[in-house]
C-alpha cells in the first residue's frame, strides 16, 4: 500500500463534502449529521482520529486497526449499548471482542436517541445494518484496487478483507487510508449479508461494560464528578403543584459545609422545574444533613386535601354506572347483549398508582457558565431533557452539551428530565458547577407515577359458553391541560389511556368500553409498557373468571376467543396502536406454545395451580404459563414460570433477550405482589424500599423458562412486551391453587389463605 | 470536623470529615471510590455494601467514627490484583449477570462473604445470605446463577480468599 501522505484533515474534508452530494438517503442524512456535529463540538475528532475512515456517523477505523462503533441510544440496563453496536459488526464483519464501544454522546445528528417505547431495535435494525454493511463494502473495494482484483472475488472475516485465489489478506486499519478516498455508496445499494451466515447477531453476548460493572469502574449518573463542584439537594413541596413561601435559608447557611441556600421560584408544570429549596454543600452527606434541619413554609395550594381513598370512592360511584363517560367503543349493542345473555360476569378491578423505585436515585451534574451549560445525566432521552432545560431556562439549544451517563435502571423514568432541569437551574443560579442527588424518599415522593386506575367490567356468555358481550366503565386520572380547540380539557396522562382496538375488543360482537377520569395534580410519566402493565392484568384476570364461569379450559377459552375475529368493518371507535394490530394467529401462536412447554393440563393438589396468559405491546407477543404454590396461611410461592415469546425471526442478543424475559417477570411478579403509591393530604407517602417493597431473591421464582419462537416478522424490541402477561398469569394460578381471585393489586393486600 | 486514617483496600486513607458521616460518603465524595453505591440510605438496599475486617457492612448506616482500624475493603478491592478478577466477578462476566449494574458491587459484596464462609451454597444459602440486596432490575436467576458457578470457578483455583 502507498503511505497515507495526504492531509487528514483536508482529505476529511473533501470527503463530507463529496459524500453529501452523492450519498443515498440514510447516509446522506448521516453525513449533514456529521458536519453538523463538527459545527456543534460534538464527536469533533481529536487530533489522534483525523486519519480514521469514518464512512458514517456511527463506525471509526483508526490505521492501527481500531474499530469504533457508536452505541447512541441511552444504556438503562436493556442492553442497546450492546446490542447495536453487535448489528454494525455483524454487517462490518469485525471480531467483537476487537470493537471498542463509543456511548454517551448526545447529537441530534444521530437522530432519534430517546430510549423508550422498546423502538430501539425494530427503528434501528435496518439502518444498522446498511451502516456496517456500507463501511465492509469500502474497505472491500479499496482492498480490490489496491490488489487490483475484482472486489467481487474478495471476501472478509474477522476484520480481515481476503482474496482467495492469491491468497492476500489485509486488516481493516491497513486498508484506511484508501478506503477514505472512496466515494460512500448508497445505503440501498448495498449488499447486506444473508442472516443464515450471522456469525454475532443471534448469540450471546455479554453487557460491554461488565468488567467494568463488576470491578466498580463503571461510572453511572451520581458518580460524575468534575473540579470545584459543589454537591445539591433540592426540596420541593410534599404536595404536588405547591410553592414555597419561606425557609429559615440564614439557619441553614450556618450549617457545616453549606455554601449556599435559597429558593427556586420555578414553573407550574408538574413535570418540569418546580419551585423548591436548594441547598449547596461541599458533600453530599453535607447537603443532606443540612436538609434534615431545614424549615419550609409551604403554599400547599388547592390539591393538600387529596387522597388515594377519596379518589378510590369516588371511582367506585363514578363505574358503577355504565354512562357519564366517554366512549371509547361501541360494536354491536352490548346492552341488549348482556340483556339476553345465558350468564352475567361482573368484576371490578383495581390498581394503584406507582413508583419507578430506581434503584440509581434521580441525579444531575450541571455546570453553567453564562448562556451555556454541560450536563452529565443518567437521562434515557437527552434530547428532551436539553428541550426542558432551554425552554424553562432561556439557554440556546445549541450551547447545550448533554454526556449521558450509564442509568442504574429506569423502568419508563428519565425520559422526563425534571431532575435535569432542576440541577442546570441550580447551577445557573449558583454559578457553580453543581451535582444534583435526590434522597430515596424524594425519589419516591417526586416521581411521575405510573397512574392508577379501575376498571367496572361486565360480560355475557352465551348458552354455550362463548362470550359474546363485554362491558367496560375504566376510570383513572386526568389532568388539565390545552386542547385543540384552546381551552383546557381533562386529559389522562401516560399510560392513562385504554386503547379503543384493545383485547378482547375486536373479537368480541357486542362491546363497549367508556372511559372517565378524575382530576388530580399528581405528576405521571411512561413506566415500562405504559397502558399495557395495568390493562394486560385486568383484560387476561377477567378473561380467566369467564373461561372459569363458562367452564372451560382456559386456554381453550382463549384460543377459541382468538379464533373468532369481529370484521373490522364492524368496528366503531376503535383506534390504532397496540391491539389494533393484534394478528390472533401469533397470539394463538404463542399462548400454545407456552402452554405447551409447560405441559399445561396438569392436574395439582389443593394449594398449587397453574396459570396462563397472554398479552401483546410494542410489537411482541408473549404468553405465560405460572405454576405457583400457596400456603394454607397464605404463603405464596411461584414455583415456575414458561415464557413464550415472539419477537419476530431475530433476536440480536440472546443473552440480553433473556435477560429482558427474565427481569421483565421478576418485576412484573414484584409489582403486582408488593408495589402500591399512596396519596395523603395530597403527598405520596410511602419514602423508601422498607414501606414501598420489592421482590428479594427468597421470593424469586425458582424455575424461569424463556422460549422465543421464531416467527417471520420483522425483529421488535423486549424492554416491554414481556412484563404485562406475567401477573394475570400468576394470579391466574393463584386462584386455580386457592379459589381466590385477586382483582385489586397488590396482592399482599389480599388474604391468600385457605382450608 | 475530625481527622480519620482508615485503611481501605489495603492502603492507608485520611480524611477529614464530620464523625457521624456514613462510610459511604467518605468512600464516594472524599476517597473516589465510587464503586460503592448509594440507594436508600437506610440499610433496606445493599448497593453500599463494603466489608469490615470481612463482614458485609451498609456504608450507608455506618459512621465514619465507628470504622476506626477495621479493614475496609470495597468492590475496587475486591479483586487480588486488577489481572486476577475474584471467581464472582469473573462468573458476573461470564453469566452476563448485570442488567443496570447499579446494585452488583453490593451484590458480589455480600457473595463474596458467603462464598467465603460457605464455599459451596445452596440455593436456600443464597436466597438467605442475599436477601438484603435489592436488584430492581431484577436480576435474581443469574446473581444465583452466578454464585454457583463462582462456587465452581473458586474451587477449580482453590477456594475463594
Amino acid at each position: 500500500m502507498r503511505a497515507a501522505t495526504l492531509n487528514p484533515t483536508l482529505d476529511r474534508r473533501s470527503f463530507l463534502r463529496f459524500s453529501a452530494l452523492t450519498g443515498g438517503g440514510l447516509l446522506l442524512g448521516c453525513y449533514l449529521g456529521r458536519a453538523g456535529a463538527f459545527a456543534a463540538g460534538v464527536g469533533q475528532p481529536t487530533a489522534g482520529t483525523l486519519g480514521d475512515f469514518a464512512p458514517n456517523l456511527f463506525i471509526r477505523i483508526s490505521p492501527a486497526g481500531v474499530v469504533t462503533i457508536v452505541a447512541h441510544k441511552p444504556e438503562v440496563g436493556q442492553g442497546i449499548s450492546t446490542s447495536l453496536p453487535m448489528i454494525v459488526a455483524e454487517e462490518l464483519d469485525v471480531d467483537w471482542s476487537a470493537v471498542k464501544i463509543d456511548a454517551g454522546k448526545y447529537d441530534p445528528a444521530y437522530g432519534n436517541q430517546r430510549s423508550g417505547g422498546s423502538n430501539s431495535t425494530p427503528t434501528n435494525y435496518d439502518r444498522l445494518r446498511q451502516m456496517g454493511a456500507t463501511a465492509r463494502m469500502m474497505l472491500v473495494e479499496a482492498a480490490a484496487q489496491t490488489w487490483g482484483v475484482p472486489a467481487a472475488d474478495c471476501t472478509t472475516a474477522a476484520g480481515f478483507v481476503i482474496h482467495a485465489a492469491s491468497n492476500r489478506r489485509a486488516g481493516y486499519g491497513a486498508l484506511v487510508a484508501k478506503a477514505i478516498t472512496l466515494p460512500v455508496p448508497s445505503a440501498n445499494t448495498v449488499a447486506l449479508k444473508d442472516p443464515a451466515n450471522f456469525k454475532l447477531i443471534g448469540t450471546r453476548v455479554g453487557g460491554y461494560q461488565n468488567e467494568q460493572i463488576v470491578t466498580g469502574k463503571a461510572l453511572f449518573g451520581l458518580d460524575q464528578k468534575i473540579p470545584g463542584m459543589l454537591y445539591a439537594v433540592y426540596e420541593k413541596c410534599p404536595v404536588f403543584g405547591g410553592k414555597v413561601a419561606g425557609a429559615n435559608l440564614e439557619t441553614i447557611r450556618t450549617l457545616p459545609g453549606v455554601k449556599q441556600a435559597f429558593l427556586l421560584e420555578g414553573t407550574t408544570d408538574l413535570l418540569g422545574l418546580m419551585p423548591g429549596v436548594a441547598i449547596l454543600a461541599d458533600s453530599t452527606w453535607a447537603a443532606f444533613s443540612a436538609r434534615n434541619q431545614l424549615e419550609v413554609q409551604w403554599d400547599e395550594g388547592p390539591r393538600a386535601n387529596d387522597s388515594s381513598a377519596e379518589f378510590d370512592r369516588r371511582a367506585t360511584e363514578i363505574g358503577s354506572k355504565m354512562e357519564g363517560g366517554a366512549v371509547l367503543r361501541d360494536n354491536g349493542d352490548a346492552t341488549a347483549a348482556l340483556a339476553g345473555a345465558a350468564k352475567i360476569i361482573e368484576a371490578a378491578y383495581s390498581y394503584p398508582f406507582l413508583s419507578h423505585t430506581t434503584l440509581e436515585p434521580q441525579n444531575t451534574l450541571a455546570h453553567v457558565q453564562g448562556d451555556r451549560v454541560e450536563i452529565w445525566s443518567p437521562t434515557r432521552s437527552p434530547g428532551d431533557g436539553a428541550s426542558l432545560v432551554s425552554r424553562t431556562l432561556g439557554i440556546p439549544m445549541a450551547n447545550i452539551k448533554v454526556n449521558v451517563a450509564r442509568s442504574g435502571g429506569a423502568f419508563g423514568r428519565r425520559a422526563d428530565a425534571d431532575f435535569m432541569v432542576e440541577a442546570v437551574a441550580i447551577s445557573q443560579k449558583a454559578g457553580m458547577p453543581v451535582k444534583l442527588t435526590w434522597t430515596r424518599a424524594q425519589d419516591m415522593q417526586h416521581d411521575h407515577y405510573r397512574q392508577g386506575g379501575h376498571h367496572f367490567l361486565k360480560a355475557g356468555l352465551d348458552a354455550s359458553g362463548k362470550l359474546i358481550a363485554w362491558q367496560n366503565h375504566f376510570v383513572t386520572y386526568g389532568r388539565m391541560s390545552p386542547g385543540r380547540g384552546g381551552g383546557a380539557t381533562l386529559n389522562p396522562g401516560s399510560g392513562g389511556g385504554l386503547d379503543g382496538d384493545q383485547v378482547p375488543a375486536t373479537f368480541v360482537p357486542n362491546y363497549r368500553a367508556m372511559q372517565s377520569l378524575m382530576e388530580c395534580a399528581i405528576p405521571v410519566g411512561p413506566w415500562r409498557a405504559p397502558g399495557n402493565n395495568s390493562s394486560g392484568y385486568v383484560v387476561q384476570s377477567f378473561i380467566d373468571e369467564l373461561a372459569v364461569a363458562a367452564g372451560a379450559d382456559p386456554l381453550r377459552f382463549q384460543l377459541d376467543l382468538f379464533n373468532a375475529p369481529v370484521p373490522a368493518s364492524a368496528g366503531r371507535g376503535g383506534r390504532g396502536g397496540g391491539g389494533g394490530g393484534l394478528s390472533a394467529v401469533r397470539a394463538r401462536a404463542i399462548l400454545q406454545l407456552a402452554a405447551e412447554k409447560a405441559g399445561w393440563g396438569k392436574i395439582f393438589p389443593k394449594g398449587q395451580g397453574a396459570g396462563i396468559a397472554f398479552h401483546s405491546c410494542f410489537g411482541g407477543y408473549v404468553s405465560y404459563v405460572a405454576e405457583v404454590t400457596v400456603s394454607r396461611a397464605g404463603e405464596l410461592k411461584v414455583d415456575r414460570v414458561v415464557a413464550a415469546v415472539d419477537i419476530g425471526r431475530q433476536i440480536v442478543n440472546l443473552s440480553g433477550a433473556e435477560a429482558q424475559v427474565q427481569g421483565s417477570i421478576m418485576d412484573a411478579l414484584s409489582t403486582a405482589w408488593y408495589q402500591e403509591a399512596i396519596l395523603e393530604k395530597g403527598s405520596m407517602v410511602k419514602s423508601n424500599f422498607a414501606d414501598y417493597p420489592l421482590l428479594r431473591m427468597p421470593q424469586a421464582p425458582a424455575k424461569i423458562e424463556v422460549h422465543f419462537l421464531r416467527s417471520d416478522n420483522n425483529p421488535t424490541g423486549l424492554g416491554e412486551p414481556p412484563f404485562p402477561a406475567l401477573a394475570p398469569a400468576v394470579a391466574n394460578a393463584i386462584f386455580a391453587a386457592t379459589g381466590k381471585r385477586l382483582r385489586q393489586l397488590p396482592w399482599s393486600k389480599t388474604d391468600l389463605s385457605w382450608s | 470536623m475530625s481527622q480519620y486514617t482508615l485503611n481501605v483496600n489495603g492502603q492507608s486513607r485520611s480524611v477529614d470529615v464530620a464523625p457521624e458521616t456514613p462510610l459511604l460518603w467518605v468512600l464516594r465524595d472524599s476517597l473516589d471510590l465510587v464503586g460503592t453505591k448509594f440507594g436508600c440510605g437506610i440499610g433496606q438496599c445493599g448497593a453500599c455494601t463494603v466489608h469490615l475486617n470481612g463482614t458485609p457492612t451498609r456504608g450507608c448506616i455506618t459512621p465514619i467514627s465507628a470504622v476506626g482500624s477495621q479493614r475496609v475493603t470495597t468492590i475496587e478491592g475486591l479483586a487480588a490484583n486488577p489481572a486476577q478478577l475474584h471467581p464472582l466477578q469473573q462468573a458476573w462476566i461470564e453469566q452476563d449477570v448485570p442488567q443496570c449494574g447499579y446494585c452488583q458491587a453490593g451484590q458480589i459484596m455480600t457473595a463474596a462473604a458467603l462464598l467465603r464462609d460457605k464455599p459451596q451454597p445452596t440455593d436456600a444459602d443464597i436466597d438467605s445470605a442475599m436477601a438484603g440486596n435489592l436488584c430492581r432490575c431484577a436480576t435474581y436467576v443469574r446473581i444465583r446463577s452466578g454464585i454457583h458457578r463462582a462456587a465452581e470457578l473458586a474451587a477449580a483455583n482453590g477456594g475463594a480468599r
